[in-house]
C-alpha cells in the first residue's frame, strides 16, 4: 500500500513536494525533540519522596531564544514558499498557453469545452466532452475554470493542482504534464448530495497520440 | 504550618484589604456594593464585617429557582456542562454513523440497519425497532426510508451527518463546555467574588443556548432533512434550496446559530464585566490565574467575532427566504459567494482560537499544581495568548487559499499564519519549562494535561503544512485538515475539558470522580484517539478528499480501504470510552468519595471557598496577596502558598 504522496506528473509538482518534504523533516524533528524532552522530564522529575520541586519562575533568555528561533524558521519557510506559490497561482506569472480548455463544473460533472482548430471559444467547431480532459504532454495547458451552479473544486492529485471553481467567474490555472497517462479529477469541495463520485479524467497524450485524437475529433476537411 | 488549607485570614482581614501594588484596588474594593442579588436579600455586602457564614443556607429556594432558572453562576456552569456532555454524545453518535459508511460503503448500519426487516414486513422485529417506533411513531418508517433505505446511509443523509457533527461539536459542545461551563463556574470563584456581574443575563445565556440546541436538533425531522452544506455552510450551496434539496433544515441551522450567537454575546459581556470590575482586593491583572486570562481573552474574541457570523447568517436567511442575492453571483443582483467565505472565516478563525485558548488555560492550571512548581514564564504565557488572539483576526484568508481569492492575498495570509506558530511554540516551551525540575504527580487531571500538551504539539505542527500555500494546494480539503482540526480540538480542547472536569469535579459536586474509571477512560481515549486521527494524516497525504461518502468510487483511493476500516474501529472504541466517562460522571456525583475543601493543595481562590460552594461563594471575600502559582517557594516549609494567605503568616513570624 502506498502511503506517501501519489506520483507527481507536473512540472511545478516537484516544487510542492520538495516543500512538503522540507516541512515534513522540520516538523518531524521538532516533534521528536519536544516529545523526547517531555518524556525525559516526566521520568526525571517524577515525584519521589524527599525531593522537592525547584522554584523557577521563568527565564527571559530562554523566552527570547525560542521566540527568535521559531520566528527565523517560519519566516525562512515562508520565503522559500513565495516563489512556488507565485509560479503556480499568480495570474501575472502565467506562462503563455499552448492549449486552452474551458472546464465548467456543474452538479455533478465536469464539462470540458475544447475550442477546436480555430482556437476560439463560442464558435461552431467547439467540442464539449463530459468529464474527459485530453491534453498533450510537455505543453503548457491553460484551464479556464468556471461553474454553472455552486462552488466545486478542480483537483488533480497527480498534478498537485487544486482550484475552486466559482459561478459566473473564470479563473485560469495552468499546468504542464510531464508524462502521458490517465489521471483522476475528483471534485474537492462539497457541492451537493452526489459530491462523492463527481469525477472526471485527465488523459495526457504523447504528441503523436494527441494529434491522432484531434484528427479524430476534428477530421481534416 | 501553612499546609492547613483552612488557614483563615479572618482575624487579620481588616489590616490587609489592599496590598501595596493593588493598582485596581479601587474598582475591586467597592464591587460588593453593586452586587445585589434579588434572591440573596440576606447577603451582607460589606466584606469588612464579620458575618454569618451560613448566609446562603438561610434562604429557602424552590427546586425551579435552584436547579432550572438558577441565577447562581455555579449552577449555570453545571447546567452548561451537562448540556455540553449531552450534545457531545449526539455529535459523537453522528460521527460514528458516517464512519461506518466510510469503512463499509453501501452496507447497512448495524442495529439501526436491522430495520430493513421492519420495512420489508411491516413488523417490529428488534429492540431497536421498538425504540425507533416509540420515538417516531408512524413517521418512523418514512424517516428511515428517506435517510437510510435498507439501513444504508444515503449520500444526502451522509452530508447532513458530517455537517451536524461539526456544527454540534463546535457550537454546542466545545464552546458551551469551555466557555459556558468552565467560564461560569471558575471566573467568580477564581477572581474572588460572589457571582457574575449580571446573573439574569447569565441565566438568559444558558436558556438561549437550550433554545438553539432544540432548534438545531429539530432540523433532522423537517421535510427535506437537515442542513447539508458543511458546518462552514458555503454559499451558494447553502443559499438556495435547489442545490441541496434541503429547505427548512438549512433555515433552522442558521436561526439556531443566530440564537447561539446571542447566547455567546450575552455571556461574553458578562465575563468581561466581571473580570474587569469584580476582582477581589489585591487580585491585579497579573495575579489572575492563566485560565481566567484565557477566558477573558476568549470573551473578548466572542464579543467581536460572533456578530460577524450573525450578520452573515442574517444575509443567508434573507437569501433563502426573502429572495435577496447577497451570496449568489448567478442571479441578477450582484452578490458573491466569496463574501460568505470572508464573513464566515473572519468569524471562524477567531472561533478556532476560542476553541483552544481555554484549553491552554486549563492546562496551565493543571501542570503547575501537579508539578508543584510555578508556571514557567507567566508573563510570556499571557502575552502569547494576547498575541494569538490578535493575530487570529488577520489569518482568516488561509482557509481560502484555493477559493479564487487573489493569490497575492494568499502570500500575506501565509505569512501571518506561519507567525502564529511563534506564540504557540512559546506556550509549548513554557509548559515544558513548567515540568523541568518539578515534582510531577501523575494524577488523572495531570495525565490529561500532559496529553493536551503532546497532542497540541502534533496539531500545531500539522498546521504548518496547511499554512504553506504551495503545500496547501495539494492537501487543502483532504483528510490532512480533518486530522489537524481533530488534533487541535479533540486532542487539545477535549483532553483539557476531561482534565478540567476531573480536576474541578470535587469543587463542583463535593465528591471525587472514581479514579480507576477515570484512568481507564484516559488511556482508552488517548490510544483510541491517536488510532482514529493519526492515520488521517496518511489519508490526507494520499489525497483522500474530506466530505466524500464513498472513497471506493475513486481509483486512487482504493488502497486506503484498510486504513478507513481501522479508523472506524478506533472511532467506535473512542466512542465507547466516552460512555465510561459518562457513567463515572453521574455515578461519582452521587457516590464518589467525598472531597475535602482543597484536595489537590492548590493556591488559587476557588479552593478557598467551602465545599460544596454555597450561594455567594465565600464567607468573606478573600484578599489576594500574591500570584497564582506559588509552589515550592524556597524557605517555606509547605510547598504551596495560597493566593489569599497574608504576607506574613503568624506561624512563620514577621516584622
Amino acid at each position: 500500500m502506498d502511503i506517501w504522496l501519489p506520483e507527481n506528473v507536473s512540472t511545478f509538482g516537484q516544487g510542492v513536494d520538495n516543500l512538503f518534504i522540507l516541512i515534513y523533516w522540520i516538523t518531524l524533528i521538532a516533534f521528536i525533540l519536544v516529545t523526547a524532552t517531555l518524556i525525559a522530564f516526566l521520568i526525571l522529575y517524577r515525584h519521589r519522596p524527599g525531593h522537592k520541586a525547584t522554584y523557577i519562575e521563568g527565564s527571559t533568555k530562554l523566552e527570547i531564544t525560542w521566540t527568535t528561533a521559531t520566528t527565523v524558521i517560519v519566516f525562512g519557510l515562508a520565503l522559500l514558499s513565495y516563489p512556488q506559490w507565485n509560479r503556480i497561482k499568480s495570474p501575472t506569472e502565467l506562462p503563455p498557453a499552448d492549449v486552452v480548455v474551458e472546464v465548467s463544473a456543474k452538479q455533478f460533472n465536469w464539462d470540458m469545452t475544447y475550442p477546436g482548430p480555430d482556437g476560439e471559444f463560442d464558435t461552431e467547431d467547439d467540442l464539449q466532452l463530459e468529464n474527459q480532459l485530453h491534453v498533450p504532454v510537455d505543453k503548457i495547458v491553460h484551464i479556464r475554470l468556471t461553474s454553472v451552479d455552486v462552488i466545486h473544486s478542480f483537483f488533480v492529485p497527480n498534478l498537485r493542482l487544486k482550484q475552486d471553481t466559482l459561478p459566473n467567474r473564470f479563473i485560469t490555472v495552468w499546468f504542464e504534464a510531464t508524462k502521458p497517462g490517465r489521471f483522476e479529477i475528483p471534485c474537492a469541495e462539497l457541492c451537493g448530495f452526489q459530491h462523492s463520485g463527481m469525477l472526471g479524467y485527465l488523459t495526457v497524450h504523447s504528441q503523436a497520440d494527441y494529434d491522432a485524437w484531434k484528427a479524430e475529433r476534428w477530421p481534416p476537411q | 504550618m501553612q499546609d492547613n488549607e483552612n488557614k483563615s485570614h479572618e482575624n487579620d482581614n481588616d489590616e490587609h484589604h489592599l496590598p501595596a501594588n493593588g493598582d485596581n484596588g479601587t474598582e475591586s474594593h467597592d464591587h460588593d456594593h453593586d452586587h445585589d442579588h434579588d434572591h440573596d436579600h440576606d447577603h451582607v455586602h460589606d466584606h469588612d464585617h464579620d458575618h454569618d457564614h451560613d448566609h446562603a443556607h438561610n434562604h429557602e429556594e424552590s427546586f425551579i429557582s435552584k436547579y432550572i432558572f438558577s441565577l447562581d453562576h455555579k449552577m449555570i456552569g453545571k447546567q452548561f456542562l451537562l448540556y455540553g456532555l449531552i450534545m457531545f454524545f449526539v455529535g459523537g453518535g453522528l460521527a460514528l454513523l458516517f464512519r461506518w459508511q466510510l469503512a463499509y460503503p453501501e452496507r447497512p448500519v448495524p442495529i439501526i440497519g436491522a430495520s430493513q426487516q421492519y420495512i420489508d414486513d411491516g413488523e417490529v422485529v428488534t429492540a431497536a425497532d421498538r425504540m425507533w417506533e416509540k420515538i417516531f411513531d408512524s413517521d418512523k418508517e418514512e424517516w428511515l426510508e428517506v435517510n437510510m433505505p435498507s439501513g444504508v446511509i444515503e449520500p444526502a443523509f451522509y452530508n447532513m451527518l458530517f455537517t451536524m457533527h461539526a456544527t454540534i461539536m463546535v457550537f454546542f459542545v466545545v464552546v458551551p463546555i469551555l466557555v459556558g461551563a468552565f467560564g461560569n463556574f471558575l471566573i467568580p470563584l477564581m477572581i474572588g467574588t460572589r457571582d457574575m456581574a449580571f446573573p439574569v443575563l447569565n441565566m438568559l445565556s444558558f436558556w438561549l443556548a437550550v433554545l438553539a440546541a432544540i432548534i438545531m436538533t429539530a432540523g433532522f425531522f423537517v421535510p427535506g432533512g437537515h442542513a447539508a452544506a458543511g458546518w462552514t455552510g458555503y454559499a451558494p450551496l447553502s443559499a438556495d434550496p435547489q442545490w441541496t434539496g434541503v429547505d427548512w433544515g438549512q433555515n433552522l441551522w442558521a436561526i439556531s446559530l443566530l440564537i447561539q450567537g446571542f447566547s455567546s454575546l450575552v455571556g461574553s459581556i458578562n465575563y468581561i464585566t466581571t473580570v474587569i470590575n469584580m476582582r477581589a482586593p489585591g487580585m491585579t491583572f497579573f495575579r489572575l490565574p492563566l485560565v481566567i486570562w484565557s477566558l477573558f481573552i476568549v470573551a473578548i474574541l466572542l464579543l467581536l467575532a460572533f456578530p460577524v457570523l450573525s450578520s452573515a447568517l442574517a444575509l443567508l436567511i434573507f437569501d433563502r427566504l426573502a429572495g435577496t442575492t447577497f451570496f449568489s453571483s448567478t442571479a441578477e443582483g450582484g452578490g458573491d459567494p466569496l463574501l460568505w467565505q470572508h464573513l464566515f472565516w473572519f468569524f471562524g478563525h477567531p472561533e478556532v482560537y476560542i476553541l483552544i485558548l481555554p484549553g491552554m488555560g486549563i492546562a496551565s492550571e493543571i501542570l503547575p499544581v501537579f508539578s508543584r512548581k510555578p508556571i514557567f514564564g507567566y508573563h510570556s504565557m499571557v502575552y502569547a495568548m494576547i498575541t494569538i488572539a490578535f493575530m487570529g483576526w488577520i489569518v482568516w484568508g488561509h482557509h481560502m487559499f484555493q477559493s479564487g481569492m487573489q493569490p497575492g492575498l494568499g502570500t500575506f495570509f501565509m505569512t501571518t499564519t506561519m507567525l502564529i506558530a511563534v506564540p504557540s511554540a512559546i506556550k509549548t516551551f513554557n509548559w515544558l519549562g513548567t515540568l523541568f525540575r518539578g515534582s510531577i504527580r501523575f494524577t488523572t487531571p495531570m495525565l490529561h494535561g500532559i496529553a493536551f500538551v503532546s497532542m497540541f504539539v502534533i496539531g500545531g505542527l500539522s498546521g504548518i503544512y496547511m499554512a504553506n500555500t504551495p503545500v496547501d494546494i495539494y492537501i487543502h480539503d483532504t483528510y490532512y485538515i480533518v486530522a489537524h482540526i481533530h488534533y487541535v480540538v479533540f486532542g487539545g480542547s477535549l483532553f483539557a475539558i476531561f482534565g478540567g472536569i476531573i480536576y474541578w469535579f470535587p469543587k463542583m459536586y463535593g465528591r471525587h470522580m472514581n479514579d480507576t474509571l477515570s484512568k481507564i477512560h484516559f488511556w482508552l481515549t488517548f490510544i483510541a484517539f491517536n488510532c482514529t486521527f493519526f492515520p488521517m494524516h496518511i489519508l490526507g497525504v494520499g489525497g483522500h478528499m474530506r466530505r466524500i461518502s464513498n472513497p471506493m468510487q475513486y481509483e486512487f483511493l482504493q488502497g486506503f480501504q484498510g486504513i478507513n476500516i481501522f479508523i472506524t474501529m478506533s472511532a467506535f472504541t473512542l466512542g465507547f470510552a466516552q460512555l465510561i466517562l459518562l457513567y463515572n460522571f453521574f455515578w461519582s456525583m452521587a457516590r464518589g468519595k467525598v472531597a475535602e475543601k482543597n484536595p489537590w493543595n492548590v493556591t488559587t481562590l476557588e479552593w478557598e471557598a467551602p465545599t460544596p460552594v454555597p450561594h455567594g461563594n465565600f464567607a468573606q471575600i478573600p484578599t489576594v496577596y500574591r500570584g497564582p502559582y506559588e509552589y515550592s517557594v524556597p524557605g517555606e516549609e509547605s510547598d504551596w502558598i495560597p493566593q489569599a494567605q497574608p504576607e506574613h503568616a503568624p506561624a512563620t513570624g514577621g516584622d
